[in-house]
């Protein structure tokens, strides 16, 4: 199958860097003529799901495949890994520490915007291992 | 509106050098909870917040945002500052609150529509 990929490797803590990826994905849906709508679902999903990485795991890769029809970006971390899925993706619910609350980030509403914001959102996780987050978003009709 | 009138009408500091004071201004949005402001700020909004971060320009530039206005005394980290320079996004202050700034600026953009 064609299409153009992308791959990035995450730090746990780096917020210096975070975004990068969100901001690099949205240069290329730019030039590929992505409607600006579409272009900020995939950004907000991206973006927060890029945080999630960062405040709550050791380390991640990100891999996007972008063709034709949709976007998929694939989050895979090494970390603490999520006890109830279906609790996190409850607006207001997080583990986000004092530091990173004091940043205004872990308000709890990353994974619900991601959820918002995409067509297609899976969370798999395995406490003590890592997350896999998939995020797709039809980049037409 | 642009830029430039809301620095000359709200009085605000501008911190960045390169600040774009061209840029159209077609809101406003306040919020200091990242993902509140990055899940529903729009573009051509000027973003009034107290934090102080590079991670506020990050959002500022995904969301296409015109202006970040630091509320209450606030001034920008230097890993702020640096990342404004480079993005072109201005970084302007005051000693204000949100709650009078925001009025003012909404009165602003109301009379000029
Ligand atoms: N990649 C991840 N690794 C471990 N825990 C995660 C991850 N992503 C989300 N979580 C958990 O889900 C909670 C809710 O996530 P989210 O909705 O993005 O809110 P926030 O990041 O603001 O806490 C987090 O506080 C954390 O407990
Ligand atoms: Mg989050």
């Amino acid at each position: 199958m064609s299409g153009i990929t992308f791959s990035y490797k995450i730090d746990g803590g780096d917020f210096v860097n975070a975004g990068k990826a969100s901001s690099e994905i949205k240069r290329t849906l730019k030039q590929l003529n992505v409607a600006q709508k579409t272009i900020k679902r995939v950004v907000v999903s991206l973006y927060e799901a890029e945080v999630n990485i960062v405040a709550h795991a050791h380390r991640g890769e990100i891999n996007v495949l972008i063709n034709a029809e949709e976007i998929s970006i694939t989050l895979k971390d090494e970390g603490p890994g999520i006890e109830s899925v279906e609790q996190a993706m409850e607006v207001g619910y997080s583990t986000a520490s004092p530091s990173v609350v004091s940043m205004g980030f872990g308000a709890g509403m990353g994974l619900p915007n991601m959820k918002k914001n995409s067509d297609y959102l899976n969370v798999e996780s395995k406490v003590g291992v890592g997350t896999t987050v998939t995020i797709k978003v039809a980049l037409v009709g | 509106m642009v830029v430039k009138n809301i620095v000359r009408e709200l009085d605000l500091k501008v911190f960045n050098k390169n600040a774009d004071l061209d840029l159209e201004v077609k809101g406003g949005f306040v919020g200091d909870l990242l993902s509140h402001v990055m899940g529903n700020s729009e573009e051509g909004q000027v973003w009034l917040t107290v934090q102080t971060h590079k991670n506020v320009l990050a959002i500022a530039s995904l969301n296409d945002l015109s202006a970040i206005i630091l509320i209450d005394k606030q001034i920008p980290d230097p890993s702020m500052l640096e990342a404004a320079e480079k993005e072109g996004i201005p970084v302007l202050g005051s000693d204000k609150t949100a709650f009078e700034l925001g009025g003012k600026l909404f009165e602003l953009l109301r009379i000029d529509s």
